[in-house]
């Protein structure tokens, strides 16, 4: 027997670039607005759970949260940190155990790509002397492959980056406020070919905080709340080909976003065709196009229709990253993936503003990172 | 490359004409690299083809950060040392796709499934790795 978890509260400190501002600091203030949010006092809350990869303990945040003797339990899941902090605090909840629970996740990175150490991986020292430990070739050499494979052009990655740019213009908690034109976009610095400057997200900072609640006490509080329809999290699967990985299987293998999308809409009892609105990783422009398919949106090749005919715009059939996503909001590792689901809450509460999605009832996020896990989470209004 | 120290003494065999070493696991399956260490238990070393097809590809165009040691790496050194490189993915049949760097190449000549040979190539003025390179005759 387990209950239906709600979203009741949704707090967000902007992304981008906050000098003097910690990263736990930014966290703390999400936490603050989400308690307001949802009309509760921080001695409300049963239990937490959340995370950060480079800024520390988020357990510590009870030195400025107030020391209610909670449990606080630290989530330490690379990119998965926010989902996982997510689906943590769903099962305290619909365990029965508690009634009202808190995910929070933040972060804080130096300018520049993500650096990181063979060791940690399980890969040995040449593989990160020589030049290869860099995720940003991993996404570049994944969508050169399903390019030439699948038919898409330069120009659909260009207008992936645009509308995030363009949709970032009417988000408040967007990094990157001012469009940026296609040409722009199409002649910058390549990075990694085919991607150039403006088609990757940069890492940032930011705090993401969602209040959670059992069926009863939202009642009890007369909240308006967002039900979790399902959230799956998933590791890879045999010879799939992922991130940091200096030989990959002949065989073609199964993918982590594939099973946790197929994961999350058997468990909600919907399908890709009940959604109305989804945010899906876009750590660069291909990303989101191979995410829309491995997550069950399109088939392999329509993304080049798709964008052409700007379906996934805010007012197209499907819109995806209503808030810029990941290119205009940036990536701070343990908030990234909370934000998403911020952006679902607020997309179905009707609170989205400028980029509001009339209508919106379902709401579909999607996270993907190293070392090849997923998570996504449907909600329902 | 004579001159040139490996980046890694067992990445690939050292001979007359040398070839990348993966692993044949007990299932049958090869992989690359060796594993190290207790990983390596029940993994028989072999070399692995000297010839493969292109799978993908990109190019490498800002100086990475640690631990990255080739050129731009060095103390005084900064971006306008570092020399852009192709790297990619070759597909060596019945055996394991195997990331390596691209040599002799230019990003236009590069087609999806082309043939590649294996070489050396140097990376810094000290240590050189391993590469593939479009076959001579392609």
């Amino acid at each position: 027997m387990s209950e239906d978890v709600y979203i009741i509260g949704a707090g967000i400190h902007p992304f981008g670039r906050t000098d003097g501002r910690s990263g736990r600091e930014q966290g703390v203030f999400a936490v603050r607005e989400a308690m307001a949010d949802a009309g509760l006092e921080w001695t409300d809350i049963e239990c937490a759970y959340g995370g950060s990869a480079a800024a520390g303990s988020a357990d510590i945040m009870v030195n400025e949260l107030g020391l209610t003797s909670l449990p606080f339990t630290n989530v330490a899941n690379g990119c998965a940190t926010g989902g996982s902090a997510l689906v943590s605090a769903q099962m305290a909840i619909a365990s029965g155990f508690y009634d009202l629970a808190l995910a929070v996740g933040f972060d804080k990175h130096p300018r520049g790509a993500f650096n990181a150490k063979p060791s940690d991986y399980g890969l040995p020292e040449w593989y990160g002397q020589t030049g290869m430990m860099l995720t940003t070739q991993f996404f570049a050499l994944k969508i050169q492959r399903y390019m030439q494979l699948h038919g898409i052009s330069r120009t659909t990655l260009g207008r992936v980056a645009e509308k995030a740019f363009k949709n970032g213009t009417i988000t408040p908690h967007a990094w990157r406020r001012s469009p940026i034109d296609l040409d722009t976009i199409m002649n910058a610095p390549m990075i990694n070919d085919p991607l150039t400057k403006y088609m990757f997200c940069a890492p940032a900072e930011g705090g993401v905080a969602l209040i959670l609640a059992s069926e009863k006490k939202m009642k009890e509080l007369g909240a308006h709340g967002v039900k979790i329809a399902k959230v799956a999290v998933k590791t890879r699967p045999p010879d799939s080909f992922e991130v940091f990985q200096a030989g990959v299987s002949i065989k073609e293998g199964g993918k982590p976003t594939v099973l946790a999308s197929q994961a999350a809409f058997e468990g909600a009892g919907i399908g890709p065709e009940d959604i109305d609105v989804a945010q899906l990783q876009d750590t660069e422009s291909g990303a989101e196009i191979m995410h829309m398919a491995e997550n069950g949106f399109c088939k392999d090749g329509e993304q080049e229709e798709w964008l052409a005919n700007g379906w996934s715009e805010i007012g197209g059939k499907l819109p995806v990253n209503t808030d810029g996503g990941c290119l205009a909001c940036g990536e701070p590792i343990g908030a990234s993936g909370l934000r998403q689901v911020y952006e679902n809450v607020q997309q179905l509460r009707g609170r989205a503003g400028e980029r509001q999605v009339e209508g919106a009832k379902t709401g579909y996020s999607h996270v993907y990172g190293a070392p090849g896990l997923s998570a996504v989470a449907i909600l329902q209004s | 490359m004579g001159a040139l120290a490996p980046v890694d003494p067992d990445l690939w065999s050292n001979d007359g004409e040398p070839h990348l070493m993966g692993g044949r696991l007990p299932s049958g399956e090869i992989v690359f690299p060796m594993p190290q260490g207790e990983a390596a238990k029940d993994v028989e070393p072999v070399k692995l083809s000297r010839h493969g097809k292109l799978w993908s590809w990109t190019s490498q165009g800002f100086l990475p950060k640690e631990p990255y040691e080739g050129w731009g790496s060095g103390e005084n050194e900064g971006p306008p040392d570092f020399k852009p490189f192709l790297l990619g993915y070759i597909e060596l049949p019945g055996e394991v796709i195997v990331e390596s760097r691209i040599v002799d190449a230019t990003l236009e000549k590069l087609e999806l499934g082309m043939p590649m040979e294996f070489c050396l190539a140097p990376f810094s003025d000290t240590h050189c790795t391993f590469a593939y390179r479009p076959e001579k005759s392609s």
